[in-house]
């Protein structure tokens, strides 16, 4: 049950570039490593929480009225978190802005609850949450990664705004007077780089 | 008959239902908001302070700054909308320059928010863009965390350099530009402009009494 979560999550029903659901934040989001990373971390958190609740009290929700349950308990998670993080991580904040209540809306969320711990015990359903939300966290990291590297020349920037000034020297800076590609860097090369990586998941399932 | 009353028992148990689960999490969303509000208020507040008093670094003041202000009515000199605060900075009863709250509205996407601290010889101590949507790794070097390209109005007026060089160099102005970004610039330059004409036509009312 744990080997198949690690499993689905993280290849089998990569959210990012299998399910290809929540879409919306990885494209918009991941412009720089950190920037996917921390929305990454957020959705992770989301996740748990939102299918460690559900499961639970899935005996107590009316079928007819379950979509609208689970939107709930989903649009409050988020709100906690977003609260949470204003109050006690407030350069994280800045760095995430409007993203962290766009999770709200991010499908995969609503999908995992709905398919998964709407209908399992609640530490499968947590494990569900856990992997896929890492999953999706890898998808956004390289892709942001790409991104990053291609557009801006650096790797890493903004590392210290999330866990402080003592991290600063962790950002890589490859090229100096690196002009930058500007298409990386808007919402084509979100696209663009998003498609590369489907490939390549695509290419490497069929050589197995 | 007994269909029409056992549908009924189900849309209220329904009904019930929901409400109960929209209560029970309006509780948890109310308390959370209690304990997390005042610590969201007080870091708003001191990101604003830091904001204000990293502008007038070097100007002499004793006066708590992000207490001491008056509101502006909407002017098309400020482009504010709303009411807008002009902050005092002062030395005990000597007020050494105010920081006004302007408006771009011409950016490349959306409006710009700047802080200007202007002192009584009516020259610009410094500017910070507070808010703006332009494109990230194009337009965004008009944030002082991006690139220190704002900090060249530091000791500017609308004598130095003329009112006519108030532009980017493609126009003939005096301010540097990144090529391919130019619309942003313009718009911190014309607004910057207007800002300074702004306080030219009103610094009696701003309290600079004995100019």
């Amino acid at each position: 049950m744990f080997k198949k979560a690690v499993i689905d999550g993280l290849w089998k029903q990569n959210p990012g570039v299998i399910q290809l659901l929540g879409l919306c934040p990885t494209l918009a989001v991941t412009t720089t490593v950190v920037n996917g990373l921390s929305l990454g971390l957020a959705t992770v958190i989301v996740m748990i929480v939102a299918n460690a609740s559900i499961s639970p009290i899935r005996r107590f929700i009316p079928d007819e009225i379950r979509v609208p349950i689970f939107i709930l308990v989903i649009a409050a998670s988020v709100t906690v978190i977003d609260l949470a993080i204003h109050a006690y991580a407030e350069p994280l904040y800045k760095a995430l802005g409007i993203f962290i209540p766009l999770i709200v809306t991010n499908c995969i969320v609503l999908a995992r609850v709905e398919s998964f711990a709407s209908k399992n015990p609640i530490l499968p359903s947590f494990y569900d949450g856990l992997f896929m939300g890492i999953g999706l966290c890898f998808v956004l990291v390289l892709l942001g990664g790409m991104r990053e590297f291609l557009g801006r020349g650096t790797l890493f920037s903004g590392l210290d705004l999330i866990f402080g000034q003592s991290y600063k020297d962790l950002s890589l800076e490859f090229f100096s007077n690196y002009e930058g590609f500007l298409l990386a860097v808007l919402p084509p090369g979100a696209f663009l780089g998003l498609a590369l990586l489907i490939a390549l998941t695509n290419w490497i399932d069929q050589k197995k | 008959m007994t269909n029409f009353f056992q549908n009924q028992k189900i849309i209220f148990q329904t009904i019930l239902v929901m409400l109960l689960f929209g209560l029970v999490f309006a509780l948890i969303l109310g308390v959370f908001y209690e304990k997390t509000n005042p610590v969201i208020l007080k870091s708003e507040a001191d990101a604003k302070k830091r904001m204000l008093s990293s502008l007038i670094e070097n100007v002499k003041h004793d006066n708590n700054v992000e207490k001491d202000f008056f509101e502006i009515e909407p002017s098309s000199l400020l482009g504010n909308k709303k009411t807008s605060k002009a902050y005092r900075v002062k030395y005990g009863d000597k007020l050494n320059a105010v920081i006004l709250e302007t408006r771009a509205p011409d950016g490349y996407s959306g409006d710009i928010f700047l802080l200007v601290a202007i002192n009584k010889q009516s020259e610009i101590i410094t500017t910070r863009v507070i808010k703006h949507q332009e494109t990230p790794g194009l337009g965004d070097y008009i944030d002082i965390e991006k690139n220190p390209w704002i900090d060249a109005f530091k000791e500017k007026s609308l004598e130095n350099p003329s009112e006519k060089l108030w532009a980017v160099k493609k126009d003939n102005g005096d301010f540097d530009y990144i090529s391919g970004a130019t619309i942003t610039p313009r718009a911190v330059i014309k607004a910057l402009k207007k800002t300074l004409l702004f306080f030219e036509s009103n610094k009696h009312k701003l309290g600079f009494n004995d100019v």
